[in-house]
């Protein structure tokens, strides 16, 4: 079986700054990654490469046997590349469209992507709402009309009207309040089982990569440094950074010191 | 002694639709950590800034918040003067956004000195070099001379802990004092701010949204949702066994990094903004076991637990829940068990 | 328990959100400017005289029934040239601001939009504009193409572009890096489509605001070039040319034809400017909810 992304020795510097360097990993159909690092790590690049935000200075995206070319021209390149993957970014107050409703916003898409009929395209909006627990109000109500929480579940319905084979979450979570989070994560679980859609899930927290992801890679100043399935990494992790992150979430009995030394540590 | 008491504080807005803050009680004492959780609009930070009397203009308040006894609510500027330079500071989440960008470290830190304290050049720049040292930045000759952009944002928040320290405060109050930082940074951040608080026996109240932080760095913890207090307890029997549906809440949303993984169980909804309000117990329309005719009439006041509602392990411990209290109609009917696996 | 009300804002706090958010003032100004527009477009029927032809018999008159605010030292009725005068001296400005908006916000947008080298240049660019007074550029287009209305024109509407391009180009790049614009190039839309469609009309408001700012600084200066005697040619009535006409009649101790005129102009460009800086308020207010 094809895998359904594979990306292999990516690098982007930014003049004298690398910000991803030698990053590959291989997502199977219905597979889950997740991408974890801090600021600096280089998983925003690599996540804003992954969807032709940012063009890569070397190495190779393949979707389904296709690699993704750097530039894309004309229309029906640019509907497959946006077919191949889609993002769902951090800040949900910014990344929708203030002028338009959220169902006009989806309803944009799937015309965009060549569903004609006026009624077909209702349809699809309410069940694409339905999938991420939106109903009707939602639909017709302007992003600032919305929580938090809602704007962000919005925003995952627009990058699934696209139907892509591959979902790039940027810190999709992060910005949401905690009992809010949950219900986002629930909700890409779900996708995750229903849509059989592949899943990279780029974040700085341990226990919500663990929740979506089968494996995770481990990125340090752009560098992986451990790539291994989600259960074994969090029993046994090999590497002293991920140990660090491991241990950086907060627990009862927590000692912050003792971290605070090994970061100390490992930046020499 | 107790350094920071608000009592019955409720503070209204013109234009909201509940108030920003609703007869919050609230105490810390010198040598003790206490930490304040809330989501978005939950009054955490409006609650801190409070005990430095900044409140928001136009507002309507009653109630006091005592800072070493004396009341703030209606101080005059000398006095709000007097707590703000030597008994209450803050630091707040974005060390960015809290340094001027043209100024020098040396700057930022010997200014107030001079200004407030009339200490000349020279004094107030032996006392920076002291506080850089204080908060472990490795090079403080250096540092004072340095602009805040070549700092990293771990550093300058110690830069900022360093300029909360300089009127030697008995209180500290961090509003989500690693929010913008990373996860490894959170941790020497705060290990800096315990041993701060040790060191000193300054009372210190955390601000911060995430339940798991206030459990593993706090003696005592104050839960806050729309407004209001709805639960306080040690931090061990906040962690072990919360009473309020919303704490509960806030603990089964969190995914385990360890143990069994099961799927989690969310409150439904989203906090209420200041545009919202509901007769009842504000968490009413979110809350599992909300009871119609009865949760929704009026809102609960903070008690005592009744005995019944302590479990039996914390109970046992004379320590553990002599300060619990809980917002909620409920409380004693509450299944004593909890788990992410909890529904009514 | 004590219970204060906390005022922390003194009189300007008080001024700001009293007397100004009540609006009158942008009300008063609004009236002021559609009041200008009306009788622009309705001169010819409205003026009772024309104010082309002098009546030599009365030059210099105070106000009487015949000639309500008197007449000039040519004998033309000052209230006539006022009404049918204000035709060209809006549709003036009118034209520098839609020549100026129209070319600004294609400058702007693509400026900001591409970034890089391009942007660059074009800032420099701009920055060379910016170095001409609009006033000098438009007699520079004066000796170039002859007097009148058009020239005048279109050189303050390329002197008035960077402004608004400044602007655009300001407002593009920082609502490029939002990612709504990168989500909808993700989507697969065509960069073209979502500068201009999606893009662009979230600006409107503010290039808005910027042009009505713009709109009586051009009226100002087009009067003053009219008053130099280099923009509209007498006999067709202009606020500015009728100021310069009346400076024998001021010498002589007359000199109402010349206040009108300069009243009319000091009016319309306050009323301008009061209602764009509080439409760029109520934007700014707007955004930071």
């Amino acid at each position: 079986m094809t895998a359904l992304l594979e990306v292999s020795g990516l690098r982007k510097a930014y003049g004298a700054t690398t910000a991803v360097d030698g990053v590959s990993f291989t997502l199977p159909p219905g597979g889950a990654l997740g991408l974890v690092g801090e600021s600096g790590s280089g998983k925003t690049t690599t996540a804003r490469m992954l969807v032709g935000l940012e063009q890569p200075d070397s190495g190779s995206i393949t979707v389904l046997g296709r690699p993704l070319a750097a530039r894309v021209r004309g229309r029906a390149a640019r509907l497959a590349r946006a077919k191949a993957v889609q993002i769902v970014f951090q800040d949900p107050y910014l990344s929708l469209d203030a002028r338009l409703t959220i169902g006009a916003t989806l309803d944009a898409v799937l015309r965009l992507h060549g569903l004609g009929d006026r009624a077909a395209r209702a349809a699809r909006v309410r069940e694409l709402l339905g999938q991420v627990g939106l109903g009707e109000r939602e639909a017709a109500a302007l992003p600032r009309h919305l929580s938090g929480g809602q704007r962000q579940r919005a925003a995952i319905a627009r990058a699934l009207a696209v139907e892509p084979a591959v979902l790039v979450l940027d810190e999709a979570v992060s910005a949401l309040d905690v009992s809010v989070q949950a219900q986002v994560l629930n909700v890409l679980a779900d996708i995750r089982r229903d849509a059989g859609i592949g899943l990279v899930f780029v974040s700085h927290d341990f226990a919500v990569v663990r929740y979506v992801c089968d494996e995770a890679l481990v990125l340090l100043r752009g560098r992986p440094v451990e790539h291994r399935p989600m259960a074994e990494l969090l029993a046994a992790p090999e590497h002293p950074y991920t140990r660090l992150l491991l241990d950086s979430v907060p627990h009862p009995g927590w000692d912050p010191a003792s971290i605070a030394q090994r970061r100390r540590q490992l930046a020499q | 002694m107790t350094l920071l008491s608000v009592e019955g504080l409720t503070v209204e807005l013109p234009g909201s639709a509940r108030p920003v803050l609703d007869t919050v009680h609230l105490r810390v004492a010198a040598g003790e950590v206490v930490g304040l959780v809330g989501e978005s609009g939950s009054g955490k930070s409006v609650t801190a800034r409070s005990a430095l009397g900044l409140l928001p203009a136009r507002a309507h308040v009653t109630g006091r918040v005592l800072v070493e006894g004396k009341d703030l609510v209606g101080a005059d500027a000398a006095r709000l003067r007097e707590v703000r330079t030597s008994v209450a500071s803050m630091v707040f989440q974005d060390p960015r956004a809290g340094i001027n960008p043209v100024r020098r470290i040396g700057d930022f830190l010997a200014e107030p000195l001079r200004l407030v304290k009339g200490w000349s050049r020279r004094q107030a720049e032996a006392r920076a070099l002291e506080l850089l040292a204080a908060v472990g930045l490795p090079d403080p000759p250096r540092h004072l001379r340095q602009y805040p952009h070549q700092l990293s944002g771990g550093m300058l928040q110690r830069v900022m802990i360093a300029g909360a320290l300089a009127g030697e405060p008995k209180l500290l109050l961090c509003d989500e004092p690693t929010t913008a930082l990373d996860v490894s940074t959170q941790a020497e951040i705060l290990a800096l701010l315990g041993a701060l608080q040790r060191e000193r026996g300054l009372g210190m109240l955390l601000i911060t949204h995430d339940i798991e932080l206030a459990a593993a760095t706090c003696d005592r913890v104050y839960v806050m949702y729309a407004g209001r207090i709805v639960e306080e307890a040690s931090a061990a029997d906040l962690f072990g066994s919360p009473r309020h549906p919303y704490t509960r809440g806030l603990l089964g949303s969190t995914p385990p990094l360890t143990g069994p993984m099961e799927r989690l169980h969310p409150v439904p909804g989203a906090p209420m903004s200041l545009a919202e309000s509901a007769p009842g117990c504000a968490f009413a329309a979110r809350c599992a076991f909300a009871e119609p005719g009865r949760c929704d009439q009026a809102p609960p006041g903070l008690l005592p637990l009744p005995a019944a509602a302590v479990p039996s392990t914390a109970a046992a411990d004379p320590t553990g829940s002599a300060d619990r209290r809980a917002a909620c109609f409920r409380v004693a009917e509450l299944p004593a068990v909890v788990t992410s696996e909890v529904a009514p | 328990m004590s219970t204060t009300v906390l005022q922390r804002r003194p009189l300007l706090g008080r001024l700001r959100g009293g007397f100004l958010a009540h609006g009158w003032l942008f009300r008063t100004s609004l009236v002021l400017l559609l009041g200008f527009v009306v009788v622009a477009l309705l001169a010819p029927w409205l003026a009772p005289q024309d104010p082309t032809l002098g009546d030599f018999a009365t030059t210099m008159a105070g106000p009487s029934a015949a000639h309500l605010l008197g007449t000039d030292q040519g004998g033309h009725d000052t209230f006539s040239a006022l009404l049918v005068g204000a035709r060209s001296s809006l549709l003036g400005p009118l034209g520098v601001v839609v020549f100026s908006s129209v070319a600004g916000i294609a400058v702007g947008l693509f400026s900001g939009w591409r970034g890089g080298w391009a942007d660059a240049v074009i800032g420099r660019v701009l920055d060379i504009l910016f170095a001409f007074p609009s006033l000098l550029l438009a007699i520079l287009a004066v000796a170039l193409f002859g007097k009148g209305l058009g020239a005048p024109v279109l050189a303050m509407a390329i002197a008035y572009m960077p402004y608004t391009a400044r602007l655009v180009r300001g407002l593009t790049a920082q609502e490029k890096a939002r990612p709504y614009v990168a989500a909808y190039l993700v989507q697969g839309h065509a960069p073209l489509y979502v500068a201009v469609r999606r893009l662009l009309p979230s600006l409107g408001p503010t290039v808005l605001a910027q042009s009505t700012v713009n709109f009586g600084y051009a009226l100002l200066d087009l009067a003053a070039l009219s008053f130099l005697g280099l923009g509209v040619q007498p006999p067709t009535p202009d606020w500015g040319a009728m100021i310069n006409q009346a400076q024998a009649a001021v010498l002589q101790g007359q000199p109402l034809s010349a206040v009108v005129p300069a009243v009319a102009v000091v009016l319309v460009v306050v009323a301008f400017n009061v209602v764009g800086e509080q439409l760029g308020d109520r934007l700014a207010r707007r955004d930071a909810r």
